[in-house]
């Protein structure tokens, strides 16, 4: 077989960010024409700041410090700004994470599709038109007209990034920088846009590097995977065989963070602890300066039951509607009709359950960095909560306070801490802490671990099930992600639109779904098999056919 | 778009309103008697009572507050007590100079600061950088009026190359007008440089961070295009606005550059006009700069959308 | 040493001076600065008088004391004032929002419409020249700028999840205001307070340029350079000494506040 040609070659390459510091060391790396290659770490590995050097568009303060990247055999190191500027575009094109910025807002979409092609090609304006209203549509885009004297904020985050990969692959490239292309997207919609993606480049021989720390992700399209940390290259080879047996304990440490099933637990559902009925929540229905405001109706009739003792996860997209359910229930929001029940009783301000709701309903936001008063101390932080606690002597509160750190993982001086010395995870079992130390009937997650990494967020989740375990409370679990939802939910809940589109416990909606938005997501995660070698093999219920992952079709039982 | 602007231009007229009525609360509220003070000392309490009667000063504030707005929209402000001019004539005259002031030295300092300014965030930390910032910080440190003082001392008087009192018409000479102007117009010149190009330079700083300007350098595009094209528009937007607080700031601010240089310009009329307590001229005054800074910024508000069109959309 | 510590230090350093010398000024100056003595008029600066006299013989260095401590105290006295009121009002109609913060606005806003010397110049038709007066007009003048700046921080804050946990937790929304969207306010306000007070100084400095500040024969820079116009071809050093001192105290000012601002303004999330 005769070996496929060297595009891209990066030799033994270092990246300084000054004072000795590497963000890359000795990284080596190779991809051949047509190949797609996945780059899989957490934040700090360095993959970003790699992918940028391959553009020579690392910031400022990043230097090279060894090593040298070959493209066509010829380094790019060695050439000057104007060789680099014929590299960029032609040859090495780059889709950005962040569909929102990633666009000039001050320029129409066609003015920025044109430039790139007329700084390459140069032809006349009107030659270059065809090209794009093609490149438009094969990218999924109707009414390419009005698209091209639009701007970037007239259009949604899917439909901007589909505009990038046009814009990118319009000259045909040889090699194509994908750097989180889809990770800022709703799970439906990145699957879409993945998609039309890599046929695109399949199409055009283009190579792919692909960059993500969505490990599942880049497991399902690349042919080759390369696995770093903290700026090292610690495994590369073919994806399956990665994946089957991997070599580096960081890599097995990154294949057990993938959703794992425990086993489902008994739970007993005849009293709720907390009801909701026909919660329907409108927004800005109100008269504004010439113009009227159509009410938006975020939730549009949910109801539900949380027993105590379990762990039920509300699942969904952007805009389903699941954060405002959180809101509502633990008192941030109040609903615009319908009613919420607490211990049976009905829940009215000013009502004698109403205080017990308040002290029993507590939550854990989504952000670790906004979610702690900069100014406090994490001892202050996680005392507060115990203000208004009753028939608890302050030396009490000071030993529950130690209590529920030690619970968390955070004992000794953590104490005195301030958030900014801690990290994403550890503000996350502050947070945790917070909740714990009143020991509430009810912890409502708001997307608790999405903004952390991998490995960070499983060691939370597994601290979060323990801690349900031990005391006992229930959880509302709202997430996007089906993936974390399969390892800690008893229940299920999935919403779409400020509608439930299907609910049941954590076997029946994961193994036989009903509704086919339900499928849709499930889609996007993969099924888990142990390999002997301390590896996984990874399948999804509903291949498309041509990716590397064998074909399931014993996807749903009818 | 046309939203965008009704809107805008809605909002701008209750501002109007409450300015006409903060301006003429304000000088209810300046001591002294109106009537005492055109008539003088020694007038008797019938001609005084006679004189109040025929301001209109013994109707309800209501009334007396209708009546002169009323005398406002149809362009009379009344007469200055000081001169015996009809307010609007004197305000219109002197307003005319102090633009011939403002307005030049407005345009010229960006059309200096803003490329400077850009220039310094492009090369941020390097020397170009440092040694922009360094002088900027100076400029805008040196008060306006000593900087016009030190001008003129080693200018006029030293070298003798302008006149030292006094101003001519640009209509009636501008040759000579010319001479007339360029110290006060340098001297403000100067200081708004400072003010520009250290605002140019923040909001191009905080552009160039953002990923859009990594996408078009990703394109190929020469370094010249990408400031020019992709980070120019954005970074200008915060200059656009303060362009019009500046405007509207000067208006009033100019005083000191007139005292210093003997303009007989608007701001000198309104320190004057304290001075006097002419209180048709005071109130005429205030009036009418603060309505034009309204309007200055509510032009610069209209136009903001051709810098960031997604002002427009919200 | 880098740029912003660099910034910082020779900020730090220039005010400090100024508000040495106006600390001294008060208990104590070389000559008095009142004095009038018409066999030293218009002297030349020498050893006798660093500074040279006046035109009535006063020694110029005294009397320039004696008006950095006159400023000093104009401008903390203002700068004081317009940040309580501006802090309460922009917090309390922030945070609340609703009525009582439109209606807030409104008024706000239009304040704002008046360009801060021109309302000062108004207020002081009302008030008259004196030191209170002044001080008043001023506070007046530029309060509303803070309101805007500390409301816009409220909303911010507002919005944040720590803000939320502790509502969540069952406190009450003034305790929440005053533990915890409050303290994460000073760090606008300083960078705030810091740039006022140059803008005040300016705005004194001008209104006694213009003869409508502290009257004479009190020394305040601003009428000593008024004075010195008259006597600019005899007198070069009556024009330079009180412009000077003006602009290192603003030099200082603009240095010191550039300094904050880099290291309070978005660090914020991550040191305070």
């Amino acid at each position: 077989m005769t070996p496929s040609p060297t595009l891209l070659q990066i030799q033994n390459l270092s990246l300084s960010a000054g004072a000795g510091k590497l963000v890359v060391r000795n990284a080596s790396l190779q991809l051949a024409a047509g190949e797609i290659v996945g780059i899989v770490g957490e934040s700090g590995s360095g993959k970003t700041m790699l992918s940028r050097a391959v553009m020579r568009l690392t910031p400022h303060a990043i230097s090279r410090s060894a090593g040298d990247i070959l493209l066509d055999g010829q380094s790019l190191y060695a050439m000057n700004e104007r060789q680099l500027r014929a590299v960029r575009g032609p040859r090495v094109a780059m889709v950005f994470q962040e569909p929102m910025t990633s666009l000039t807002p001050t320029l129409s979409i066609g003015e920025q599709l044109l430039e790139g092609l007329r700084m390459h090609l140069p032809q006349a304006r009107e030659e270059h038109m065809p090209r794009i209203h093609a490149m438009l549509e094969r990218v999924g885009l109707r009414d390419t007209q009005r698209i091209l004297s639009a701007f970037p904020h007239e259009f949604s985050g899917g439909m901007r990034q589909r505009i990038m990969i046009a814009s990118a692959m319009l000259l045909r490239p040889a090699l194509l920088i994908a750097d989180e292309p889809t990770t800022a997207l709703d799970a439906v919609v990145q699957r879409e846009v993945m998609e039309m993606m890599l046929e695109l480049t399949r199409e055009n021989g283009t190579a792919v590097l692909l960059i993500s720390h969505d490990l599942p992700m880049v497991a399902r399209y690349a042919d080759r995977m390369v696995v770093m940390k903290q700026g090292d290259i610690v495994e590369t080879g073919l994806t399956a065989q990665v994946l089957a047996a991997p070599a580096h304990d960081y890599t097995r440490q990154l294949l057990r963070t993938l959703p794992q099933r425990r086993a489902p637990r008994q739970i007993d559902r005849t009293t709720p602890l907390m009801s909701a009925r026909d919660l329907v929540l409108e927004f800005g229905g109100r008269q504004r300066w010439f113009r009227k405001g159509a009410p938006a109706r975020v939730l549009k009739g949910i109801s539900l039951d949380i027993f105590p003792g379990e762990v039920v996860a509300v699942v969904g997209e952007s805009g389903s509607g699941k954060t405002t359910l959180g809101m509502i229930l633990s008192g941030l929001l109040q609903p615009t009709s319908g009613s919420l029940r607490y211990k049976g009783q009905p829940l009215l301000p000013g009502s004698p359950g109403f205080k017990d709701y308040r002290y029993n309903c507590q939550m854990v936001f989504q952000d670790p960095y906004s979610s702690l008063d900069p100014r406090m101390t994490v001892q202050a932080l996680v005392a507060e909560a115990l203000r208004m606690a009753e028939g608890l002597s302050a030396s009490d509160k000071r030993e529950r306070v130690q209590q529920a750190l030690a619970d968390v993982g955070l004992g000794g001086d953590f104490a005195t801490r301030y958030p900014h010395e801690l990290s994403g995870g550890q503000r996350q079992r502050v947070a945790i802490a917070r909740v714990l130390v009143r020991r509430p009937a009810l912890m409502i997650a708001d997307e608790a671990v999405s903004a952390l990494d991998v490995t960070v967020r499983a060691q939370v989740l597994d601290l979060l099930a323990e801690l349900q375990q031990r005391y006992g409370f229930s959880c509302l679990f709202i997430s996007h992600d089906l993936g974390v939802v399969e390892q800690i939910a008893d229940r299920v809940i999935v919403v779409q639109g400020g509608v439930i589109a299907e609910q049941g416990t954590r076997d029946a909606v994961f193994d036989q779904p009903q509704n086919p938005y339900t499928r849709q997501l499930l889609d996007a995660i993969p099924m888990l098999q142990a390999t002997p070698d301390g590896g996984v093999h990874l399948r999804w219920r509903h291949a498309e056919g041509r990716t590397n992952a064998p074909a399931d079709n014993a996807a749903y039982p009818a | 778009m046309w939203k965008f602007a009704a809107t805008r231009i809605g909002m701008a007229i209750p501002t109007l309103v409450i300015v006409a009525l903060a301006v003429f609360i304000l000088v209810r509220l300046i001591p002294g008697d109106p009537a005492a003070l055109m008539l003088g000392d020694s007038a008797d309490a019938a001609s005084l009572a006679a004189l109040r009667e025929q301001l209109g000063l013994n109707a309800s504030l209501p009334t007396q507050f209708l009546v002169w707005s009323g005398h406002v929209l149809q362009g009379d402000l009344g007469q200055s007590i000081s001169n015996r001019q009809p307010v609007a004539a004197l305000i219109w005259e002197r307003f005319a100079v102090s633009a011939q002031i403002v307005l030049p030295a407005v345009l010229l300092a960006t059309l200096v600061a803003v490329p400077l300014g850009m220039l310094a965030a492009w090369r941020q930390g390097r020397i170009t950088d440092l040694a922009l910032v360094a002088t900027a910080t100076l400029l805008l440190s040196l008060p306006a009026f000593w900087m016009g003082l030190l001008l003129l001392m080693f200018f006029a008087l030293k070298l003798g190359w302008f006149p030292v009192v006094g101003f001519v018409a640009f209509g009636e000479n501008p040759q000579q007008a010319l001479l007339y102007l360029v110290l006060p117009i340098t001297t403000l010149l100067l200081h708004e440089i400072g003010v520009i190009l250290r605002m140019t330079r923040a909001s191009t700083l905080e552009v160039l961070h953002l990923d859009y300007i990594t996408h078009a350098r990703a394109k190929g595009l020469s370094e010249m295009t990408v400031m020019l094209r992709h980070a120019f528009k954005s970074a200008f937007g915060p200059t656009w606005t303060l362009l019009g607080l500046i405007l509207g700031n000067l208006l009033a601010g100019v005083a000191v550059i007139e005292t210093v240089f003997t303009i007989p310009g608007l701001g000198r009329l309104l320190v004057d006009a304290i001075f006097a307590r002419d209180y048709p001229l005071i109130q005429g005054c205030l009036l009418f700069i603060a309505s034009i800074y309204v309007l200055v910024n509510l032009f610069v508000d209209l136009l903001y959308p051709i810098f960031d069109p997604r002002v427009a959309a919200s | 040493m880098n740029r912003r510590s660099l910034s910082f230090w020779l900020g730090a350093g220039l005010v400090s001076v100024v508000v040495v010398v106006a600390l001294l000024a008060t208990f104590w100056t070389p000559y008095d600065p009142l004095k009038l003595d018409f066999k030293t008029r218009l002297a030349a600066p020498g050893w006798q008088h660093w500074m040279g006299t006046d035109e009535l013989g006063r020694d110029v260095l005294s009397r320039l004391m004696r008006g950095t401590a006159t400023s000093i105290r104009i401008s903390l006295s203002t700068v004081f004032l317009a940040t309580f009121f501006g802090v309460l009002i922009g917090a309390l109609s922030g945070y609340l929002r609703g009525w009582p913060d439109r209606i807030l606005m409104a008024i706000n806003d239009a304040l704002l419409a008046f360009p801060g010397l021109l309302m000062a110049l108004g207020l002081l038709a009302v008030f008259g020249a004196s030191t209170s007066g002044i001080i008043i007009a001023l506070a007046l003048a530029y309060a509303s700028s803070v309101v805007r700046v500390v409301r816009g921080t409220v909303l911010g804050l507002r919005e944040r999840d720590f803000v939320r946990a502790s509502r969540v937790m069952g406190n009450s929304e003034t305790y929440t205001l005053l533990r915890h969207v409050l303290p994460n306010c000073i760090a606008p306000v300083i960078v705030m307070a810091t740039s006022m007070c140059g803008w005040i100084i300016l705005a004194e400095s001008s209104l006694s340029f213009l003869g409508l500040g502290v009257a004479p024969p009190a020394p305040t820079w601003g009428n000593m350079l008024a004075g010195s116009r008259s006597y600019v071809s005899q007198a070069a050093w009556l024009a330079i000494f009180p412009g000077l001192a003006i602009s290192l105290a603003l030099l200082g000012i603009n240095l010191l506040g550039d300094a904050l601002r880099d290291r309070l303004d978005p660090r914020m999330r991550r040191r305070v």
